[in-house]
């Protein structure tokens, strides 16, 4: 596990700078800090208080008091070159990290910049603050220079937001959105500032960061439920543990792991939840859903007891769901209550902590469910679909051969990040993953352009000794490519490799699947060199041609100490595979273009 | 990848019997059970701060829930406002709008209100007042007040269900209506009984899925 898993609650973090803090809410923190006198003041002052070490921006006219503040704190602030770039990098560290990324914006274009991050996050329930500019409260409605409806326009995308409207309570609103985004179900939460706000006078410090009242988080699932899904569990013949994103978010993976273990129930896992269970373990059946392993996908539609752990059942998951797991009573336990029964209804709805409810249930099974030919089925399964492909020597380079060469040079706790495509897919199904927290990827938005801004995020919020491995498609890293100025800048060890097929590959084999093989807008004519841009832009670059190559040209980048770019020519035509049609049933996947 | 691997192809795979409703509930492969749509009334106890009302009626549009009306006002303590929402969903919907509401952070209570909860909508029923005399008859047979008279206009404010509401309506249209405007039903429990303070938002989470269908009376 993490080092850093441990989970954060603010409460903890602001007593252990504190101690004698008062617990009344508007209770004047003890610091040895000067006082403060601004809004701005007030907001760095929060931050800091929160335990915040690295904040993701771009400058701006109306974010300036702010960081004229951040200029003599001890956060680092890094300074991305697209807002974008920031809220990714800033999600990423909340990946990683197990507590909020804070990125900052400018108002209007830097506000906007951020939403595909901030909107990534939201689907993902990724802790992370946002704070943006807002122009002075006297021109808000007034369509001044730069001025957006940022708390209108990310509204949805926010597990809520704020609009600053006065210098004595700026900084409790800061400090309350930080506790938020990291707390019960995570997600981004953003603090709208207006500059005659953060440059208005106060001599009010920052209450301890804290949610609000009425937001309330419930811990222990109902013990009724639980007695009841425990003697489901001991009977089932036929049980599949589904482990989401959300066991490791709640740092339950070594519950589930040992739940699992000593049941001795296959599991499976969302493409979110890669790492929550060790995949090289005999009862792992890797991952499920459109591109998961034909073993993972027989087992969900044939099981007969699913138990459903920290997973929103989303589509790309479940297919049609009138044939997901069709035979299956479900266990579902989330922190989120509106996830139980929204996609997929739970006979047994278990609301609560993920590693809380694992281990009332564990206290609770009292014999292991009977599943001796169940689980042979399964590796019947795992030998029958097994994710075998082929690499002839003449042909091009395979990007699956290039995935399992990169995790066998790097160590099991190497990070991995992706953009959004097939390179993305082939990295989930190519790489083993063992520990929670070292997959790091844009699941539920699926944004194109994710993986280099990660890639720094993580980086900042890994341990030395951690590799931080990016797989990009070319056209993904084509959108976010400026950051390699930030990633040579402060020196980044990282490893860039672009799995190039020069297409837009995943567009490119829907066409040839359902839109009659016509390449509409996903060929490109002109693929920019990728290893000489990364040299312009300061990094090494490396190119990969053919096998010969792969082995030594991995153990360069990788032994090179900053960020480097592996441009790799893979085939063009390689897909992906197995696949479920969208909408289709998990049971039936194709294993060739034939197939669908 | 080449189609070298081992194993069925999908149409000799197994599939299994059992299968789910489009609500993602498990049925009986012959009998197909759909949750039917109902209307009911649900009251949410929110802080009474800007925004939060398009908080809630953001949540719907996005949702695609189906909401027929949404009255909004202050209650008795002056930092909290009261919704009333009426939804029309099936059973999951209805559970979903309530699940989704206590989400939201200023929103302290959501309770869908049991069938016997008072509900009054008020309406303003603008007609041609030609015939004077027989717009107070019938504005006196559903209780309603003249409340603007001009030589061409009598205005009515009456105050009551929906149904009576309509009824109303119905009854004005001889004398040729020229406008109306209805704010939709306000609701609270009846007797001591608490319509949306209790249990702060988590607690009233875990509950099973209602399954008998409740429908909500309209009457006084
Ligand atoms: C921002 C954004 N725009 C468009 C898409 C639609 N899309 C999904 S995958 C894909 C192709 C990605 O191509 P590339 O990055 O080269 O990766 P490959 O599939 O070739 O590995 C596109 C265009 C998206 N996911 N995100």
């Amino acid at each position: 596990m993490s080092e850093r898993a441990a989970p954060v609650t603010h409460h903890e973090a602001q007593d252990s700078e504190s101690t004698d803090a008062d617990s009344s809410p508007d209770a004047e923190l003890e610091t040895d800090a000067t006082p403060v006198t601004t809004g701005a003041e007030s907001v760095v002052r929060a931050l800091e208080n929160a335990g915040v070490e690295y904040a993701f921006g771009v400058q701006g006219g109306a974010i300036m008091p702010v960081y004229h503040v951040l200029y003599g704190s001890e956060i680092t602030h890094v300074t991305m070159a697209h807002e974008q770039g920031a809220a990714h990098a800033a999600d990423a560290y909340g990946i990683v990290a197990g507590e909020p990324g804070v990125c900052l914006a400018t108002s209007g274009p830097g506000a906007t910049n951020l939403v595909t991050g901030i909107a990534d996050a939201d689907m993902d329930s990724d802790p992370m603050l946002a704070l943006t500019g807002q122009v002075p409260t006297e021109f808000v409605g007034n369509d001044a220079f730069q001025e957006t409806d940022t708390t209108g326009v990310t509204k949805p995308v926010t597990k809520d937001n704020t609009f600053s409207t006065d210098a004595d309570a700026v900084g409790d609103d800061v400090g309350e959105a930080f506790a938020l985004a990291g707390t019960g179900r995570p997600g981004p939460t953003l603090v709208d500032l207006p500059k005659d706000v953060t440059n208005g006078e106060t001599d009010r410090e920052p209450s301890e960061p804290r949610t609000p009242d009425t937001y309330e988080v419930q811990e222990a699932a109902d013990p009724e439920i639980v007695r009841a899904a425990a003697r489901r569990i001991e009977e089932a013949k036929k049980p599949v543990m589904l482990v989401g994103g959300g066991v490791i978010k709640g740092d339950a993976t070594e519950e589930v792991r040992e739940f699992a273990i000593e049941h001795e129930i296959p599991v499976v896992t969302t493409m979110p939840g890669l790492g929550a269970f060790p995949e090289d373990h005999e009862l792992s059946m890797e991952m499920a859903g459109m591109h998961g392993t034909g073993y993972a996908n027989m087992a969900i539609t044939h099981c007969d007891t699913l138990i459903g752990v920290g997973t929103r059942f989303d589509d790309r998951l479940t297919g049609g769901i009138e044939t997901f797991a069709p035979e299956a009573e479900v266990i579902h336990v989330d922190i989120d209550p509106a996830e139980i029964s929204k996609n997929i209804h739970a006979e047994y709805p278990l609301v609560g902590d993920a590693a809380t409810v694992v281990s009332q249930l564990a206290e609770e099974v009292d014999s292991s469910p009977q599943a001796t030919k169940w689980r042979a089925q399964c590796q019947q399964w795992k030998s029958d679909y097994s994710m075998a492909y082929e690499a002839p020597e003449d042909e091009p380079v395979k990007p699956q051969f290039v995935v399992e060469a990169i995790d066998e040079a790097t160590s099991d706790r190497a990070i991995v990040t992706t953009g959004v495509g097939q390179h993305q897919m082939w990295a989930c199904q190519y790489w083993t993953f063992t520990e929670p927290r070292t997959w790091v990827s844009s699941h539920g938005l699926g944004a194109m352009g994710y993986g280099l801004p990660a890639a720094i995020g993580a980086r900042l919020a890994a341990d030395d000794d951690q590799e931080v491995i990016c797989f990009d498609g070319d056209g993904s890293f084509l959108m976010t490519i400026q950051e390699l100025a930030v990633a040579v800048r402060e020196n980044m060890d990282i490893t860039v490799a672009v799995l190039n097929n020069e297409y837009i590959g995943m567009v490119r084999q829907w066409q040839d699947a359902f839109f009659e093989g016509r390449h509409a807008a996903s060929e490109y004519g002109w693929c920019p060199e990728f290893d000489k841009l990364a040299e312009a832009f300061g990094a090494r670059g490396f190119r990969i041609d053919d096998y010969d190559d792969v082995a030594e040209t991995i153990e360069a980048a990788l032994a090179y100490d900053g960020p480097s770019v592996i441009d790799v020519h893979i085939d063009p035509r390689e897909d992906v595979y197995p696949m479920v049609p969208s909408g289709g049933d998990n049971g039936q996947f194709a294993l060739t273009e034939d197939q669908l | 990848m080449t189609g070298e691997l081992e194993g069925p192809a999908p149409e000799e795979r197994p599939t299994p019997e059992g299968k789910r409703n489009s609500q993602g509930i498990r049925v009986d492969p012959e009998v197909e059970a759909e949750h039917e749509p109902r209307r009911t009334v649900i009251s949410a106890l929110v802080e009474h701060e800007p925004g939060v009302l398009s908080d809630v009626s953001g949540l719907f549009s996005r949702r695609q829930f189906n909401i027929e009306s949404l009255t909004v006002g202050p209650t008795e303590d002056e930092e909290r406002a009261r919704m009333t929402i009426v939804v029309e969903e099936p059973d999951p919907g209805i559970e979903q709008v309530e699940k989704q509401l206590r989400k939201l952070v200023p929103v302290i209570s959501v309770r869908e209100l049991p069938s016997d909860a008072m509900r009054r909508e008020l309406a303003l029923i603008k007609v041609n007042a030609t015939r004077p005399d027989q717009v107070a008859a019938v504005a006196d047979m559903y209780g309603a007040k003249s409340v603007d008279a001009s030589p061409e206009t009598a205005t009515v404010e009456i105050t009551g269900s929906r149904q009576k509401i309509d009824a109303a309506i119905e009854s004005f249209s001889q004398f040729g209506i020229r406008e109306i405007s209805r704010t939709g039903p306000t609701a609270l429990a009846r007797g001591t009984e608490d319509t949306a303070a209790g249990a702060p938002a988590a607690e009233q989470t875990s509950r099973q899925q209602p399954t008998q269908t409740q429908t909500t009376s309209d009457d006084d």
